[in-house]
């Protein structure tokens, strides 16, 4: 029997009054990628970062291969370093070149040697098409070439699978394409991939699944095909139509 | 009236400018460590630890440096501790810029961007790994300009170590002004030694500032 990459059961968690996320399970199998869509508000953020224990769901478990993440013995610091996060604002650490940025993980978490690292870190930064900007310090970076070194920060760690946070919703239109171009190279290439995002380009190219999600629950998953021709509640078509609209389906 | 100060004089002065030059660096010292250390207590510390920081803090910032001195010079000896003047001068102006150059690191910690230790943590660091190469790195470059400020204000509070008997520049000048009965004119060339200091400190400073500055990141980077 395979056991699925990640395995998310039963997330809870309540901020104050509020209840982010009500229940919520699902599964990520080997190579596949998940885009996560809904109105602001519902939780998908809060979810993703439950699955990094980068917020500590209240109920619920969460397995990488097996493993709980979510179990209070777990080693999460290693957990966490074969899991990529790519965040809405790039989050890029401000004192350290490209290259630098790259290769922090691998040196300091994964003990690489440093010569190893950068090595490393430089041939990540090319994969996203960044080799030429290695000694650049990410405020002399457009918003787009600031997120492709994210991406290249997440996959210097070798991770299992990567979380898109919104990864395009902090950028001006014209720098969308070339993240979303690397992202759908990554899943092209076998990338397991969790993505919050509205650009259904990307989801109607690459996604295996999309999963609508409303008031801290999911209400609808299926394959893109299914969820955009025939969706079986009334509030995925309704969604699907007014985010299509204002994103409109460019990718190609 | 007329200037009379005495050329021979100059080299006691420059005895005493050694010495507060060594004392003012090593309080300096103690201040930065302690300072990192009581600031990060108060940012990421549970309360066991955040609480006797903050009280620290509270304590060496709300009650006069002379005082500090007095109780740690002359009070101490009464609990049986006896320490040379040198020690306590040093302990009383390193505790006191300890606390005072904390709130500025704290300040700085604090105005490190939030999502910079998402990102560490979410890398696989530890929370010392995280503070140690990602927040500390940043916070130490925002927190020069102010920072200066304090280091400064300490080079002349430590004036005040000469009523413990330690021969700075101004237990010199108090010494040679009184022999001679010649206040102003000594006071005066001491205020010039200071001044002298404080300038040469500010240059420094300024050329840390330029050196260790990366673009966008600092007080410099807003106003672009």
């Amino acid at each position: 029997m395979n056991t699925p990459l990640l395995k998310v059961e039963d997330i809870h968690k309540r901020y104050g009054n509020e209840e982010v996320l009500r229940g919520v399970s699902f599964e990520v199998n080997r190579g596949e990628t998940k885009v996560f869509i809904g109105p602001s508000g519902t939780g998908k953020s809060t979810l993703l970062r439950c699955v990094n224990q980068l917020t500590p769901p209240d109920k619920g478990q969460v397995f990488l291969e097996g493993t709980e993440v979510t179990h209070h013995k777990s080693d999460i610091n290693r957990l966490r370093a074969s899991i990529g996060f790519v965040f809405q604002d790039f989050n890029l650490f401000a004192h350290l070149t490209a290259m630098q940025n790259v290769s922090i993980g691998p040196s300091k978490v994964t003990r690489m040697h440093k010569e190893q690292a950068q090595a490393r870190a430089l041939a990540e930064l090319e994969r996203v098409g960044l080799g030429d900007k290695a000694n650049a310090y990410p405020a002399q970076l457009s918003g787009g070439q600031q997120q492709r070194v994210s991406i290249a920060r997440a996959l210097a760690m070798d991770p299992k699978l990567i979380l898109f946070d919104e990864p395009t919703s902090a950028l001006d239109p014209e720098l969308i394409g070339e993240v979303l171009e690397v992202m759908i190279e990554l899943a092209r290439e076998g990338m397991t991939m969790l993505c919050v995002t509205h650009e259904m380009g990307f989801a109607r190219s690459v996604a295996n699944e999309i999963i609508f999600m409303e008031h801290g629950v999911i209400v609808e998953q299926g394959p893109p095909q299914q969820m955009f021709t025939n969706p079986q509640h009334q509030r995925t078509g309704e969604f699907l139509r007014k985010i299509s609209e204002l994103y409109g389906e460019t990718e190609k | 009236m007329s200037f009379l100060f005495k050329w021979e004089w100059l080299p006691k002065m420059a005895s005493g400018l050694v010495v507060t030059v060594e004392v003012t660096a090593t309080c300096i010292a103690i201040g930065i460590v302690l300072g990192v250390l009581l600031a990060l207590g108060r940012v990421y510390g549970r309360r066991p630890i955040s609480l006797p920081c903050s009280l620290f803090i509270q304590f060496f910032r709300g009650t006069p440096l002379l005082v500090q001195l007095f109780i740690i010079y002359y009070g101490l000896p009464n609990w049986g501790i006896r320490l040379p003047a040198f020690v306590s001068g040093i302990l009383a102006l390193g505790l006191n810029t300890a606390a005072y150059q904390a709130e500025y690191f704290r300040g700085a910690i604090q105005s490190v961007k939030k999502g910079q230790m998402l990102a560490a943590r979410s890398l696989g660091m530890s929370l010392t790994q995280s503070i140690r190469f990602v927040i500390l790195p940043q916070a130490l470059r925002l927190v020069i300009p102010a920072w200066s400020n304090e280091l400064i204000l300490m080079l002349k509070s430590s004036s005040i170590i000469y009523l413990v008997t330690i021969y700075d520049i101004m237990g010199v000048s108090q010494k040679i002004a009184a022999r001679h009965f010649n206040y102003f004119d000594v006071y005066v060339v001491a205020a010039l030694f200071y001044l002298a200091l404080v300038l040469i400190v500010s240059l420094l400073l300024r050329l840390l500032e330029h050196r260790v500055q990366i673009p966008g990141l600092g007080v410099h980077a807003d106003r672009r």
